[in-house]
């Protein structure tokens, strides 16, 4: 086994954060009834025709210069010709002689520090397919043309990783990258993107490739790596059986862990691309990249590194944060209205996190504001409230953004900080609970704990524990 | 006929179109075919050295729609038109995906 | 005052305006004499006489308030049945659309309807516009009117012998190798198909989408101007529309050509072209000339070139256009089927008729792995090379002026056995659609039989303007 190695490329397609479909002004959200975002364009009606959404176009530009590209400032769109039933028009509007972006790469690093450029080959811009889905009563499959016309980038590499830790490299890359410019929320398990693998094998030291195979369906990272182990041993075991390898599309079936052909002799694949006379070209000015360079985010590398030298905030604190930009953003904001960073790291990373997996949210759900946590952080800095009411009032902002210095008052919550008031409760505290107070002069320290408890129900708990405690041992 | 049309490449391009052709028309379709090859094959006669290839006449670019929502939901009247219609969808005999 | 029907259309809108004549009146003679006629001549593949007297009582209101009062408002129309027509049946003259209603209309239909044209119905047309004879209708053949025993030409047969029937006041039809300006020379009438890009193709059911264009088919000049003019202008929803500013032709109907430099192609005139149609092709410049153009002849390079570039083209276009018609989303789909494939191919093949399948044949060939670069993108080369021997010609000439079509009308049933000797019909016509010019179709005679003969006069890109004068000065000089 040790002496063969894997060459793996892969052809990566990422559905873009559009409003409206790419060729049509229907909505891209999902979750409508089959067939309520659809339109004589996306599907397929006899006269109708398409026109470039321009928002596709920057955001596969923004893509294409952000993973080093050349941008085809010439470029056309072609027609792929092929019958399917989830494709409306029976060709898909794609690119091949003339796609948008060129000659890229990333740079990667995998969990156990190789270090490489993976280069692209090329991104082009083209339309999703329809679903089909099975009926068991009508023995027939019913075709929903909600997603037909999503707009897509299919990113594809060259040959140049060696492993699955290679490959999941280079999709957590890509998908940081893409979902830094805000071009898709790259989510594998929804299918935002998806990653079809080009695999073959060699013996370590040969120069040629070796036959390859393309596997379909891979939903997760999880299932990627199978996959590659999977059709590594398949392709291994063939040769060493003096059998050849088949190029042909095989689907991965991930609970059974095997893959399968996927073949039929009405599928000719050939697919007669052509310019599609439909559409004009596209010529792109230096203006135009200018603009979309301009937009261009602080990538997460970047932050990564700004993070450790102006916040000075642990790896951990800063790994976790800078993992969405948006949730970078709302820390960045946080700090700039003048709260502690190491004080908004935390409540992102506890309070925030909690609350985003209990009701099910990404990070860019957040609907509380930068300012509302900063004025929040200032309150318990001030100690106008404790840790218990802030998380009360976060969890209120949390909710519905509110203010929480109107919350804080509306609620009369804030703390009492008149020591006077709050050492005649404790003395009155000392003079209900004899018995604790006797038990902590006799050496129990834990009695104070209760002492401090009560003297906070007392203070209906606007009071600082610190202080209490503090004043308790003065008194005692 | 310089152009003869194999039975395997009348075969192969009625997979492609989706086209299922009787045997007379298939004969019919053969000869057709390879005469208007010959007749295409003319075109090998101009020199095309260094010509761009012209799909538009006229060289209109960059049109391009704003990323706003204009379909409104018209299922109805579009599903009125399909052979097949169920649960608000099109009904295709199965596939597998 | 003359009778309804045998007005043009910018007299029948004038008297509509002047109130001698209802638009109710003027939608009941038309379609009164669409039932008189119509079963001979069979223009029409759908009569919609609700729609029409509905949408009169409609304009008519509209023209009474003066929220109506265009040259056209009232006129009854017939449009070609590949552009689409919302809650009317369009076919496209073929089985497999035998029942499709399209839920939109075409953006030149919308134009027509803000003009107040009232849509008398859809005409018959070659099975997708595939055709120079209107015989290859799924709906049967349509005749001319001239001489029923022979076609009207082709594709926009119904439309051509519509307006010369007096089925209707004027026409839509749509122009992708000649399908315009050929039926207009066999049926006698005025048809133009503009600069590609002019007219909106949205709503047209694309043929050979780099080719296609909608014009007008009329009983004058002036009112293919008026036509051209309320059909014409920019439509974001075709990415292929140019735009310019809105242009009124009807100013171009000036008699007046002594600027005017008219070239004729010799090879125009050679071997194949009718000594009938030659000689009054050739008389037609000589009216032009007396009236003070200079016309001279010369050598327009390539044109033999053009019908093998244009069908390889063309049919490449239309194999993929025509994909999805696959009896899933509309249209006809085969009763019984085993499986996916099988239902595919047999709602094909039992749907689209003998020419359909051998265009889509031979396009799906050309384009096929291995041929893409010898054929179509060969074709594609020509093409940029046929553009530029008219770059070249319109250099020198402002007006190119020849013969629409070789021969007269042929009788029905000659045509379809040969397909080559078919399409060599094209050849005056088809180098226009490949270089994306305008060209107009005026009557100048008749043959010894009787049949129509048309001039075509041919200029550069988006000058129809001078198009229609040379025309319009030639229609009142001859
Ligand atoms: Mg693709
Ligand atoms: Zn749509």
């Amino acid at each position: 086994m040790s002496d063969y190695e894997t060459v793996i490329g892969l052809e990566v397609h990422v559905e873009l954060a559009t409003k409206t479909k790419i060729f049509c002004g229907c909505s891209t959200a999902f979750g409508g009834e089959p067939n309520t975002h659809t339109c004589p364009v996306c599907t397929g009606m006899p006269g109708s025709l398409p026109v470039l959404n321009r928002q596709v176009l920057e955001y596969a530009c923004a893509v294409g210069l952000a993973t080093n590209c050349d941008i085809t400032r010439y470029c056309k769109f072609d027609r792929k010709n092929y019958f399917y039933p989830d494709n409306p028009q029976n060709y898909q509007i794609s690119q091949l002689y003339l796609p948008i972006c060129r000659n890229g790469h990333v740079d990667i690093e995998t969990e156990s520090g190789v270090k490489k450029a993976v280069r692209i080959h090329e991104i082009h811009m083209e339309e999703d397919a329809g679903k089909l889905i099975h009926d068991d009563w009508l023995d027939a499959s019913l075709v929903d043309y909600n997603r037909s016309g999503v707009p897509l980038i299919e990113i594809v590499s060259e040959p140049d990783m060696r492993s699955a830790e290679e490959v999941i490299a280079y999709l957590e890359k890509l998908r940081m990258t893409i979902s830094y410019l805000g071009a898709s929320d790259c989510k594998l398990q929804e299918g935002s993107m998806r990653a079809d693998v080009n695999l073959s094998v060699r013996k370590v030291g040969e120069t040629e490739f070796g036959t390859r195979t393309e596997m379909k369906n891979l939903n997760s990272f999880k299932a990627i790596a199978r996959a590659i182990a999977g059709e590594t041993e398949r392709q291994i075991d063939l040769l060493e059986a003096g059998q050849p390898v088949i190029q042909e599309t095989r689907r991965w079936d991930d609970d059974k862990e095997c893959s399968y052909a996927m073949r039929s002799k009405e599928d000719a694949q050939d697919y007669r691309y052509f310019p599609d006379p439909d559409l004009v070209p596209i010529s792109i000015t230096d203006e135009f990249l200018d603009e979309i360079r301009a937009r261009e985010p602080e990538f997460r590398e970047a932050k990564i590194a700004r993070y450790k030298e102006e916040f000075g905030l642990p790896d951990k604190d800063i790994l976790l944060i800078t993992e969405n930009k948006h949730l970078a953003d709302v820390f960045e904001e946080t700090v700039s209205e003048g709260a502690p960073a190491k004080k908004v790291s935390n409540w992102l990373m506890v309070e925030t996190m909690r609350l985003l997996k209990e009701n099910d949210l990404d990070p860019e759900d957040i609907r509380f504001s930068p300012k509302n946590l900063a004025a929040l952080i200032n309150l318990t800095e001030k100690k106008t409230v404790n840790s218990t009411v802030a998380k009360e009032i976060f969890e209120e902002m949390f909710k519905s953004d509110c203010d929480p210095v109107k919350y804080v008052e509306d609620h009369g919550l804030a703390m009492q900080n008149d020591e006077g008031a709050l050492r005649e409760t404790i003395q009155k505290v000392i003079d209900e609970n004899p018995q604790s107070v006797a038990d902590y002069r006799a050496g129990k320290e834990k009695a104070i704990g209760f002492l401090v408890g009560q003297t906070m129900k007392a203070m209906q708990g606007k009071c600082d524990p610190g202080s209490v405690n503090k004043i308790l041992k003065e008194l005692l | 006929m310089n152009n003869i049309i194999s039975d395997e490449t009348i075969e192969y391009v009625g997979i492609l179109a989706k086209l299922e052709l009787s045997e007379e028309e298939k004969e019919a379709a053969k000869s057709d075919m390879g005469r208007m090859l010959d007749y295409i094959d003319m075109l090998g006669e101009l020199d095309t050295e260094g010509v761009e290839p012209m799909s538009h006449a006229f060289p209109v670019q960059n049109v391009f729609r704003e990323d706003v929502v204009t379909g409104t939901d018209i299922r109805d009247r579009i599903l009125a038109n399909a052979p097949e219609e169920k649960d608000g969808m099109f009904v295709v005999p199965k596939t597998f995906d | 005052m003359s009778k309804i029907t045998e007005m043009d259309a910018l007299t029948l809108g004038q008297a509509i305006k002047s109130k001698e004549v209802t638009v109710k009146e003027a939608t009941e003679e038309y379609l009164k004499s669409i039932k008189d006629k119509d079963e001979k001549y069979n223009c029409y593949v759908t009569v919609d006489e609700e729609g029409a007297m509905k949408a009169a009582s409609e304009v008519q209101s509209k023209i009474d308030s003066g929220e109506l009062s265009g040259p056209l408002a009232g006129v009854p129309v017939a449009i070609k049945d590949n552009m689409c027509t919302e809650g009317l049946l369009t076919t496209c003259s073929s089985r497999i659309l035998y029942n499709y209603v399209p839920t939109f209309e075409s953006t030149a239909v919308t134009n027509l309807r803000n003009a107040g044209a009232v849509i008398l119905g859809k005409t018959n047309m070659d099975e997708f516009a595939m055709g120079s004879t209107t015989e290859t209708s799924y709906f049967g053949p349509t005749r001319n009117p001239a001489n029923p025993e022979h076609v009207p030409g082709g594709s926009s047969g119904g439309s051509a012998a519509a307006v010369a029937a007096g089925e209707c006041a004027y026409a839509l039809g749509s122009d992708t190798g000649g399908s315009i300006r050929q039926p207009a020379s066999y049926c006698g009438v005025v048809g133009i198909k503009p600069t590609y890009g002019t007219v909106s193709r949205y709503g047209l059911i694309a043929y050979g989408s780099s080719l296609d264009q909608i014009g007008p088919l009329t009983k004058n000049v002036s009112d293919a101007a008026a036509v051209l003019t309320a059909i014409a202008g920019h439509d974001h929803r075709d990415s292929t529309s140019v735009d310019r500013e809105s242009q009124d032709y009807t100013k171009a109907l000036v008699k007046d050509v002594k600027d005017i430099k008219i070239g004729i192609p010799r090879d125009y005139f050679g071997e194949g072209l009718d000594p009938e149609v030659a000689a009054a092709v050739k008389k037609s410049a000589d009216v032009l000339k007396a009236a003070g153009a200079t016309v001279e002849e010369f050598d327009l390079s390539l044109v033999n070139y053009a019908i093998p570039a244009y069908y390889t083209i063309a049919a490449a276009e239309a194999s993929s256009n025509l994909e999805r018609f696959d009896g899933i989303k509309y249209g006809y789909r085969t009763e019984d089927y085993n499986g996916l494939h099988n239902m595919y191919k047999k709602s094909r093949s039992e749907g689209f008729g003998a020419e359909v399948k051998r265009r889509i044949m031979l396009g799906s060939f050309v384009l096929s792995s291995g041929y893409y670069d010898a054929y179509y993108l060969k074709a594609l080369k020509v093409k940029a090379l046929i553009k530029k021997a008219f770059d070249d010609a319109f250099a020198k000439y402002d007006i190119i002026l020849g013969p629409v079509a070789p021969t007269t009308a042929p009788k029905l049933g000659e045509s379809l056995s040969d397909p080559i000797k078919m399409y060599l019909g094209d050849i005056y016509t088809i180098s226009v659609n490949l270089a994306g010019l305008p060209g107009i179709s005026v009557p100048c005679g008749t043959d010894s039989a009787g049949l129509p003969i048309g001039v075509q006069l041919l200029a550069d890109c988006f000058n129809e303007d001078k198009l229609f004068r040379t025309a319009y000065t030639y229609e009142s000089e001859k």
